[in-house]
């Protein structure tokens, strides 16, 4: 298995950088951090996703001199998905910041625990 | 018996974690080898790129299938970063409603501190110079996408950000003057409706068996791919808008300039 | 083993090495600036696995433009807390 890994280890560094990013996710209490995780998780995906595409010793999926054929260029469906994924992962992240600047606005905190308890004393005043 | 609880969870999920890590690295360990070609998904990228020039007129297959093979995905994204862009103005948007009185030492320390950073000089002379390459790069991507890498998300977003530094250089009254709220609105659903109205009609005639007016023009050359070009255009615009909109209201609290509440400091 | 090769895995090295650099630090702003570096190794990776469209947008969205919105949030955090500082001021010298 640790062979195979070192094989594929582009694909193996980016299953642990989603893993740390869901790390990051589940046990940071900053939102801020969390969203660094999440922004993580989502490059370990395209990673993942770009080097399924590659083939060595291949160019660019742009035709040259008119060659035609599949065995010049590397695979451009990947390259098309992930180009789509990281615009949107852009705007997720906006209306998560805008959020939690939200969020700060009421509670002047970043800790979510610290929110938690915050929410509940505001509900006991009222 | 919280306490217990909490160190249970923490247990719980760092075992989750390394479960999920460890099935997921086990999975890689078994897929086909890194820099290989996966011989069970070749169909479509057969047909992508021995018919994709003939078809869609593009030099650059990446453009060609998300332009033309895959446009309603396209359409479907572009509509989403529109969508963010409104869920941030609700968010952020400075409004009668939402400030309430309280605040209001708030947006006077957000006010000084946005005339601050137009006055520097470092950043301005760096704008000077380098704000006129950037457009033309940006431009000059934007307008190459059915032949060279780019296209319309990574020159939109290029000018997005050379926005972006040009109102932090210059401050937002030098961007006011001529992107105004009214511009920005315009321009986004001009192009979205643009899109939409285009790869209608092209979807329409395509799958009826009619006939498409669109010329495909000489592969190579700049007026080639057909409707890639200008469905191009439209991308970059609405991504380059969104950019700049999330930057102004994150910084100010409103895309154009806010008579309400900055004429009152 | 090619230089390229050699490259390349220490690229993926260090794209590693600024994950865990994120989750490890304390302080917001380092967080930031880490992760804004993490994107620019990511979009030097691309480039090497022959994909230029991704690599310039990933230079122009991640490195560029999430970096300053995360930035522009820390700013308007510490805006917050300084006019909830100037609102306290004014409530204490109200009642004095």
């Amino acid at each position: 298995m640790i062979t195979h890994l070192w094989i594929n280890n582009e694909e193996a560094v980016a299953i642990i950088l989603f893993g740390i990013g869901f790390t990051m996710l589940l046990f940071q209490k900053n939102l801020l951090k969390k969203l660094i995780g999440m922004n993580i998780m989502d490059t370990g995906t395209f990673l993942f996703l770009a080097s399924m595409g590659y083939i060595e010793g291949r160019r660019p999926p742009i035709v040259e001199n008119g060659v035609l054929e599949r065995s010049a260029y590397i695979n451009p469906v990947p390259a098309g998905l992930v180009l789509t994924g990281i615009v949107v992962s852009v705007s997720v992240t906006a209306i998560m910041l805008s959020l939690t600047v939200r969020l700060y606005k009421r509670y002047h905190t970043l800790d979510i625990d610290e929110m938690y308890e915050r929410s509940k004393h505001a509900a006991e005043d009222r | 018996m919280k306490k217990a609880f909490h160190r249970f969870y923490n247990l719980i999920a760092v075992i989750c974690c390394l479960l999920l890590i460890g099935v997921l690295l086990y999975a890689v360990s078994m897929l086909p080898h890194y820099g290989q070609e996966n011989p069970r998904s070749v169909e479509v990228v057969e047909r992508y790129v021995h018919d994709g020039l003939e078809e869609t007129g593009a030099t650059n297959i990446v453009a060609g299938m998300i332009l033309d093979y895959r446009a309603f995905d396209t359409l479907g994204e572009s509509h989403v970063l529109f969508t963010a862009l409104i869920c941030v103005i609700i968010l952020l948007g400075k409004d009668v409603k939402n400030m309430r009185r309280e605040y209001d030492g708030y947006y006077t320390v957000e006010y000084e501190s946005y005339h601050k950073l137009a006055d520097d000089k470092i950043l301005r002379l760096v704008g000077y110079i380098l704000l006129p390459c950037l457009f033309l790069f940006g431009i000059y991507i934007l307008l190459n996408g059915q032949l060279s890498p780019g296209g319309g998300f990574s020159g939109g977003a290029i000018m997005g950000a050379a926005l972006i530094i040009f109102a932090a250089a210059f401050g937002f009254e030098t961007v006011d003057k001529v992107f105004t709220e009214k511009v920005l609105k315009g321009v986004t659903f001009v192009s979205l409706a643009f899109y939409s109205f285009a790869k209608g009609y092209v979807f329409f005639t395509g799958a009826n068996g009619l006939e498409n007016h669109v010329p495909k023009g000489e592969p190579g050359m700049i007026l080639s791919g057909g409707l890639i070009l200008p469905l191009d255009i439209a991308v970059g615009m609405v991504v380059a808008c969104t950019m700049y909109g999330f930057y102004s209201l994150f910084r100010r609290g409103s895309i154009g300039h806010d008579h309400t509440f900055m004429d009152q400091q | 083993m090619g230089t390229t090769e050699i490259f390349r895995i220490v690229l993926l090295v260090l794209l590693i090495a600024c994950a865990v650099a994120v989750n490890l630090t304390k302080n917001l702003m380092q967080a930031v600036i880490i992760f804004m570096s993490y994107s620019s190794i990511m979009c030097i990776l691309w480039i090497l696995m022959q994909s230029p469209d991704l690599a310039i947008t990933e230079a122009a969205v991640g490195a560029g433009i999430s970096g300053t919105l995360f930035l522009m949030t820390l700013k308007k955090i510490e805006a917050e807390d300084a006019g909830e500082k100037k609102r306290k001021k004014k409530r204490a010298g109200k009642r004095s």
